[in-house]
């Protein structure tokens, strides 16, 4: 099992069929397959452990996931935001190795006798006779195919392994082979580094459907994009969705994308207002919700187009509420809720949520499976199922208030204050408290020319949740914090109220 | 002969191009035919004079996934070719595809 069986079937099937756009550069499946060969040959000939890469999206992103699995070694793409130091701390753990990178990104690097460093171009445009005589790629489904470093909060970041057998299920698990129509492609805005990056080049090409690269976004560049390659499907992180469509209401202009037939969107929560705005803005476009972690190979709950419609158009407030959930298990993996205790919980009981199947790798390099003896992942997302299976997301384990015993989801907080027409973000934390050891704080960023008091949306807390909801402490501000994924950092402004109370 | 079959293991048709990738198998021992004679596993070659069977000359598809009356064993096409398949005797049939909303 290997996954470069992924890209030699496209190649098979649909050779000629073009695989990515970049700019200017066009390859076809035929093209990518021959690239990736060509680049095996090279890592081959290093003798590197490691196939890396340090680089914005391009078409060596596609190559270089390929080319690590035609030639047996882990590919590990690096996130080029972190700072010379820590970029230069994770090449060190992974030499020797083979590392693909660009101009602006060589010069972070410490030169080094054990990493190969090669430029974009020269990597795209390598001698075929490097691909000759490339013996057959490896078929043990426990070989190493994509190592990723989690951007941990504290310490050495971990280094989460994916195997060829559970990048292998969550594809052949979830995808179609050949899917695609010929017209159709993929807008890709998120970066090589990321879960979301990765699975995105596995599935469009297991789909072999066309995938249309941007190296950053802003919500203009993305319009034109879809626009001047036809784009049918689109990924999106929640903040990106939201400025497309702060964008359009700002321009007064129609979204004028009629090749656009889905979007999907995950990677951090999506504000109930949001997805309705977008859903109201673009009304023959497909939603899809896709909840999934590093460590689960991607997805493993959806809600899909249908269940979106349903919940918008439904009179019943417990299917309206789906809306807000992320879906349902795919079928490829099991979701369950248990709580501190690894007791399982019934449904709409809140506690931690657990994922097993085979695409769930759930080990990182050195520190071993963080699986039970069941198989099962704790994900430290908290949540619930309902009755017909939804899941429900509460926040990380780690962000949920315990104000005297009772626990609290930021969330459902966050909404409320979001629905308030002078509220343009929100994000509710825990804040230090004597009596109750922890209470409930929220920073909140006003719309332009609004207003709104802190009683005001205290009161707003009261009616529509409870009494123990209420932010005991609420504080303006310009904007949040955000990390480049557009996950709100709730710890900055957690720290924010410690030191205040502090004062 | 009976061959085990481990998940990501590849079997090579004998008699046409028709190339799998084990996805799922229970643990046992198994006889794999496509064409009508039995399949390859890692590098052996084909018996002299082995003829695909007329009667098992249906074809495989590259991408579906082929699998026995109870879904217990589940092959991937990964390289099409004129053979049809058979597990023990009995022949594979496509496994449904379930529509699932692409999420990436």
């Amino acid at each position: 099992m290997n996954i470069a069986t992924i890209l030699d079937m496209a190649a098979e099937a649909f050779g000629e069929r073009t695989a990515v756009v970049s700019g200017a550069t066009r390859m076809s499946y035929a093209e990518l397959r021959a690239a990736a060969q060509r680049v095996a040959g090279a890592i081959r000939a290093s003798q590197a452990a490691y196939a890396a890469l340090l680089d914005v999206n391009s078409p060596a992103a596609p190559v270089a996931i390929f080319a690590a699995a035609y030639a047996g070694v882990p590919y590990v793409p690096l996130n080029y935001r972190l700072t010379q130091a820590e970029i230069n701390a994770l090449v060190e753990r992974i030499a020797p190795a083979y590392l693909v990178t660009s101009t602006d990104y060589r010069a972070l690097l410490e030169p080094r006798a054990d990493i190969q460093v090669v430029d974009r171009a020269e990597f795209l445009d390598l001698p075929q006779s490097l691909a000759e005589g490339l013996p057959e790629p490896g078929d043990d489904p426990r070989a190493v195919a994509v190592q990723l470093f989690t951007s941990g909060t504290t310490g050495k970041p971990k280094a989460a392994i994916l195997r060829h057998e559970n990048l292998m299920s969550y594809i052949v698990g979830t995808v179609e082979f050949g899917a695609a129509e010929e017209d159709d492609a993929i807008l890709v805005t998120v970066p090589p580094y990321h879960i979301a990056g990765i699975s995105s080049v596995l599935s469009s090409t297991y789909a072999c459907r066309r995938m249309v690269q941007l190296d950053g976004f802003d919500a203009r560049t993305w319009l034109q994009a879809c626009r001047g390659e036809n784009v049918s499907n689109a990924f999106l992180v929640p903040t990106m969705l939201a400025r497309i469509v702060d964008h359009l209401s700002e321009q007064g202009e129609g979204a004028a994308l009629p090749a656009l037939r889905a979007i999907a969107y995950g990677g951090g929560k999506m504000p109930l207002s949001a997805i309705q705005r977008a859903m109201s803005l673009f009304p023959r476009v497909d939603f899809t919700n896709a909840y999934g972690l590093t460590e689960t190979s991607s997805t493993v709950a959806v809600l899909g187009p249908d269940e979106h419609r349903a919940a918008a158009a439904s009179a019943d407030p417990l299917v309206r509420k789906r809306l807000s959930s992320v879906g349902r298990p795919t079928g490829a993996v099991e979701i369950a809720i248990r709580d501190e205790d690894g007791k399982l919980l019934t449904a709409n009981q809140p506690g931690l949520v657990f994922v097993r199947g085979s695409q769930v790798s759930g080990e990182y390099l050195a520190l071993g499976s963080a699986l039970d003896a069941d198989g099962w992942f704790s994900t430290r997302d908290r949540g619930y199922l309902d009755e017909e299976g939804f899941l429900f997301l509460e926040g990380r384990a780690d962000d949920v208030i315990v104000r005297g015993g009772e626990n609290i989801s930021p969330g459902e907080i966050e909404d409320v204050l979001l629905s308030h027409p002078a509220v343009a973000d929100a994000a509710v934390v825990a804040v230090p408290d004597e009596q109750w050891g922890e209470g409930v704080g929220a920073a909140v960023v006003l719309k332009e020319n609004a207003q709104a008091s802190v009683a005001e949306l205290q009161d707003l807390v009261k009616q529509r949740l409870r009494s123990s909801r209420v932010p005991q402490a609420i504080v303006f501000r310009e904007s949040l914090p955000y990390n480049e994924l557009g996950k709100v950092l709730r710890r900055v402004i957690r720290q924010e109220f410690a030191e205040s109370v502090k004062v | 002969m009976a061959v085990a079959l481990k998940a990501g293991a590849k079997l090579k048709s004998a008699v046409c191009d028709t190339q799998l990738m084990v996805v799922k198998a229970p643990a046992g021992e198994y006889d794999i035919r496509c064409g009508g004679v039995e399949m390859l596993a890692g590098t052996a070659t084909a018996p002299e004079g082995a003829q695909l069977d007329p009667a098992y000359a249906a074809g495989t598809l590259i991408g579906k996934r082929y699998v026995d009356p109870e879904e217990k064993v589940e092959l991937l096409c990964t390289k099409a070719g004129q053979g049809s398949l058979a597990l023990n005797g009995v022949a594979m049939d496509i496994k449904q595809a379930k529509q699932l909303p692409s999420s990436d």
